[in-house]
């Protein structure tokens, strides 16, 4: 066995994470910044910080995923990292030229207390950022909230250095995306286009995280926001945060900042919260659904029905994120599963919130985020009562193993499949994806291990 | 990127030149000692193991990550805790596989799990001590593990929590022979993972070697393989060779270790150093404290592994052993040359840039020698200049403040103290071309006039490849997917993508096949489309 220390018998932690459910806010800030178009995210404190988020965004992406670090010492570790910060911004400047650095913080920098506005504030008086060049920032210590917490800041961050607004209002929407994958950030924008409406997407990763192989490499490739829109985003009509716990932060500020106001909606990842993410875009652009949108949605409705019984009942144990688990255990239940487990690290009461609604009738359901809802919890729940099916990152593959029951690669890291960024589990089609996914776990499965003679050939 | 014609020379002269133009000048004076043209006869300094600038797109990691994740990692039975924030733990849980192998369904195997303290605000600004001592607690009644390790990250040594005291104190409390011992690795020490290396390396003589003096095996060679992490099995290959020649392996440092084996290592006869500079701390310290001489080994490549497993048998001088190692090689040698002579017509020529690890970097280009495959350009991303021009500059090298505080430890000899081999016996070896307690380094096996870069930046190897168009690349995860969007497949060689074992004649025969698939992979031959070539223009055509 994989995890053969794993029984079903729980003791009360109260200090010991295993096999965690999150990860630090460092690594989502540096994801949000490479949704920006000619930008560097910057890890200001020790090179691994880097190095590690490097690797596990470039496992996940199967893509390049640069960026830079202070490359902290022991001697900037007690006379502060001010130095190393304003000799990273000369040599990126000089050598690889992005627009804009975004600078994040680490436990590291963020101990030692360094105070990123006056560093870079410096800088720009020293006339060390070149004319028309900017330097960003946000704090992200990994002692508090988790990556999503560090998704959150930096795309916040983009409102502070870039939202202006002038008299004139664009009838434009704002779409604010939350942790999703460049395909699903694509599907969101294929619904918009249908839709006819103007929107400004960030951060956006498509063309920036999913860029096609022609023999020549672009540091900057196409994809990413671009600083105008950036900008113009104050000039909005209206924002759409999509996914609570990484947008509704942003969309507060830019409120405040710009008076745009917003809506906040679910990570469209299912039937219903697609269709209220359909019905908020068609509400605040004031334009009406399309009927090949009806299309989509009739055909999704088309598979389920066609294919319910071998969902129905069905007991599902899920992590990964709020903003993805929510709509996505909603979408479940609304296929006749019971996801009876549901773990998520980062501390999130619109997690909670949800799962208590979600998940009072389904009998013998538990749910648990924060610290020490971690993985090892859910596998001990696993072993007390059984279930069909698990829903989370490649750590997951390990309880599947062990407890032979397949797999739905969702999250991050996914670091032993691709597909992941091509195609979408958003939108309608998404969701189709996202069930054919499920059948196809099961229906494999009894292929592979029911009786010769029960071995069907129509399914 | 378009293949230009590789059958000319390659002038690598105007490399160095033109890369530092792109720097401001001060970066270039330091990166200009870090590019070198080697000469094997009068091997150049170079400037290695100094701090990256800071903005510079380093490969490198930090001390954490060479003391938790390299040289602790792989051990399966030591319960490492990480005491820190979430992140460190988490990055170091499966990334560097490492295969071991418990012997039973019931032996304990902890490298599957990540364990951390996830220190929050409180436990930063009101110290974390606590909270480590609970989680020691949680994790003993949970896994009744024989040892636990904690692992500082770096706020853990800023706010002054003491892992070492920590240690000592739960050891009292909880009992029933329970080691438990602290490193202070946090990620800010040193300048790369080296510096970790050399922390675990201290603490495993401090904490584990020699604990436990009970000799077995059934064969009389007693050796160590130190600096072998097991991954993708190469430990596992070499495990297999020495047991076909009657070689008894009594521990690995740390592919597939366990706590007895460290605990058990001075008991060996002979020290194998594979990966020298995550490792040669141990084998300095065993030989002062044991008795025990250290030579360096390869078994990356088939002539390289004959000749290591030839200098154990000259080693130990013993008619036996040697005709053991004589036949098992001459098996070998057979399947290795039927496989070579399949691939060879395929990748000889092919030009290759090496840039990874400590010792890789320098133990690949043998593999790539025998398939007639040029190696241009190496380096390595945490490599002091010994790696590269050979111990023999060790006393010439500088201490800087960097390097200062890591801790060195005073080894004196253990009363178990044991010579192995008299001064005369040593000698006499030394002549039969054994070189003990030495490592010749890269430069000794790379050909004039190749390019030698330390802690390679992402814009030197974006234009060593613009410039010489190499036919692979070798590095690590981040850069993959960089090279490959230039069209030139990159093979990782820290952890082999999928692959492995490379070690041994087994590994060497993979790594053929490997590189054939990679070499030969269709794919990048299509990188254009029909209508963006040039002098082609587009032509209808109908199906008749």
């Amino acid at each position: 066995m994989l995890l053969r220390h794993t029984t079903a018998k729980e003791i009360d932690r109260k200090a010991l994470t295993i096999n965690p459910a999150k990860t630090c806010q460092p690594v989502g800030a540096m994801y949000a910044a490479l949704g920006i178009h000619g930008c560097l995210p910057h890890s200001h404190g020790s090179q691994g910080c880097c190095a590690y988020h490097r690797s596990a965004l470039t496992r996940h992406f199967k893509e390049p995923v640069l960026a830079s670090t202070s490359s902290f010492s022991e001697g900037s570790s007690v006379f502060g990292g001010a130095s190393n910060l304003t000799q990273a911004i000369q040599t990126i400047f000089k050598v690889y030229n992005p627009d804009i650095i975004a600078v994040h913080t680490t436990c590291l920098s963020e101990t030692i207390g360094d105070d990123l506005n006056s560093i870079v504030s410096k800088a720009d008086e020293d006339g060390l950022i070149p004319e028309g060049k900017k330097v960003i920032y946000c704090n992200t210590p990994s002692y508090v909230g988790s990556h999503i917490t560090g998704y959150s800041n930096q795309v916040a961050a983009l409102v502070k250095f870039f939202s202006k607004s002038t008299s004139h209002k664009c009838n434009v929407i704002n779409l604010v995306n939350g942790w999703m994958e460049p395909s699903d950030q694509r599907e969101i924008k294929r619904i918009a286009k249908m839709m006819e409406i103007r929107t400004i997407m960030f951060p956006d990763m498509t063309d920036s995280l999913d860029t096609p192989l022609t023999g020549k490499y672009d540091m900057f490739p196409k994809g990413g926001v671009t600083q105008e829109d950036l900008t113009a985003t104050g000039d909005s009509r209206f924002s759409i945060g999509i996914g609570p716990d990484c947008t509704e932060n942003t969309c507060v500020k830019l409120d405040e900042k710009c008076h745009v106001k917003y809506d906040v909606v679910d990570i469209p990842i299912g039937l219903k919260a697609t269709d209220r993410f359909i019905m908020s875009l068609s509400h605040h652009s004031g334009l009406p659904v399309p009927g090949c949108i009806n299309d989509e949605r009739g055909r999704l409705l088309d598979m389920v029905a066609d294919n319910s019984k071998y969902l129905y009942g069905k007991r599902v144990a899920l992590y990964g994120d709020p903003d993805t688990l929510v709509p996505l255990v909603e979408f479940l239940i609304s296929l006749d599963m019971k996801p009876v487990y549901v773990i998520t690290g980062s501390e999130s009461n619109y997690f909670n919130k949800h799962m208590e609604k979600m998940l009072k009738n389904i009998s013998g359901a538990k749910y648990k985020s924060g610290e020490l809802a971690d993985t090892f919890r859910l596998h001990q729940w696993i072993k007390q009562e059984g279930v069909d099916m698990i829903f989370g990152n490649t750590y997951a593959k390990y309880i599947a193993r062990d407890e032979d029951i397949p797999l739905i690669r969702i999250g991050f890291p996914i670091a032993d499949r691709p597909g992941h960024n091509f195609f979408p589990i958003t939108g309608y089609v998404g969701a189709t994806n996202l069930v054919i996914q499920i059948l196809n776990a099961f229906l494999d499965k009894q292929d592979r291990t029911c009786e010769e003679e029960k071995v069907e050939f129509q399914m | 990127m378009e293949k230009k014609d590789t059958s000319k020379e390659i002038d690598l002269s105007t490399f160095k030149e033109e890369v530092l133009k792109a720097y401001p000048s001060k970066v270039a004076k330091k990166r200009s000692k870090a590019i070198v043209y080697n000469d094997p006869d009068s091997r150049p300094v170079i400037q290695a193991n100094v701090r990256t600038i800071p903005g510079i797109i380093t490969q490198r990691g930090c001390t954490y990550a060479g003391c938790k994740g390299v040289v602790l990692g792989p051990s399966r039975d030591i319960l490492n805790i990480t005491h820190g924030p979430i992140g460190c733990g988490f990055y170091s849980w499966l990334t560097r596989r490492n295969q071991t192998r418990p012997e039973g369904q019931d032996d304990p195997n902890f490298i599957t799990y990540a364990f951390t303290t996830d220190m929050h605000e409180k436990n930063i600004v009101f110290g974390g001590e606590e909270k480590l001592k609970q989680a020691i607690r949680e994790a003993y009644e949970i896994f009744h593990p024989k040892a636990i390790a904690i692992f500082s990250t770096c706020p853990v040594g800023l706010i002054g929590d003491d892992v070492h005291r920590v240690a000592r104190q739960m050891m009292e409390e909880i009992g029933n022979g329970v080691i438990i011992f602290g490193f202070s690795c946090e990620g800010y020490r040193g300048v790369s993972q080296s510096a970790g290396h050399h922390i675990a390396n201290n603490g495993l003589f401090k904490n584990l070697i020699g604990r436990d003096d009970t000799v077995e095996g059934k064969f009389p060679f007693r050796v160590n393989l130190l600096g072998e992490y097991n991954i993708g099995g190469d430990g596992f290959a070499i495990d297999d060779l020495f047991k076909r020649c009657g070689v008894q392996l009594v521990s690995t440092m740390s592919g597939n270790s366990t706590l007895q084996k460290f605990e058990r290592a001075h008991t060996a006869d002979l020290d194998l150093v594979m990966c020298h500079r995550s490792i040669n701390y141990v084998a300095s310290m065993l030989e002062t404290a044991y008795g025990i001489p250290w030579i360096s080994v390869n078994f990356i490549g088939a002539h390289t592994t004959v000749k290591s497993l030839r200098k154990i048998g000259e080693y130990f001088n013993d008619a036996n052993l040697k005709a053991r190692i004589e036949k098992v090689i001459a098996e070998e040698e057979v399947k290795v040359k039927k496989e070579l002579e399949k691939v060879y017509p395929k990748t000889k020529d092919k030009l290759v840039m090496l840039f990874v690890g400590g010792s890789r970097a320098h133990h690949y280009q043998m593999l790539f020698n025998e398939l007639g495959m040029r190696t241009i350009t190496a380096g390595y991303e945490f490599g002091h200049r010994d790696d590269y021009e050979g111990r023999r500059v060790i006393p010439t090298i500088q201490i800087d403040a960097d390097s200062r505080n890591i801790e060195e430890i005073t080894v004196t000899k253990d009363p178990r103290y044991r010579l192995r081999k008299t001064p005369e016996e040593i000698e006499a070896l030394e002549k039969e071309g054994l070189d003990f307690d030495n490592y010749e380094g890269m430069m000794a096996d790379m050909t004039k006039g190749t390019l030698v870069i330390d802690d390679i930046s992402q814009y030197e190897m974006e234009k060593l490849i613009e410039m010489y168009h190499p036919d692979i690349f070798c590095a690590g995860i981040k850069e993959k997917y960089v090279v490959q969007k230039m069209g030139i497949p990159l093979k990782q060689l820290h952890n082999y993508d999928s692959g492995g074992p490379y070690a041994g004649f087994e590994g060497a025969i993979n790594f053929y096949k490997d590189i054939e698939q990679i070499v030969c992979c269709s794919i990048w031959k299509e990188l254009k489309a029909p209508w963006e070539k040039d002098g082609e223009c587009i032509e209808a055509e109908y199906v008749g």
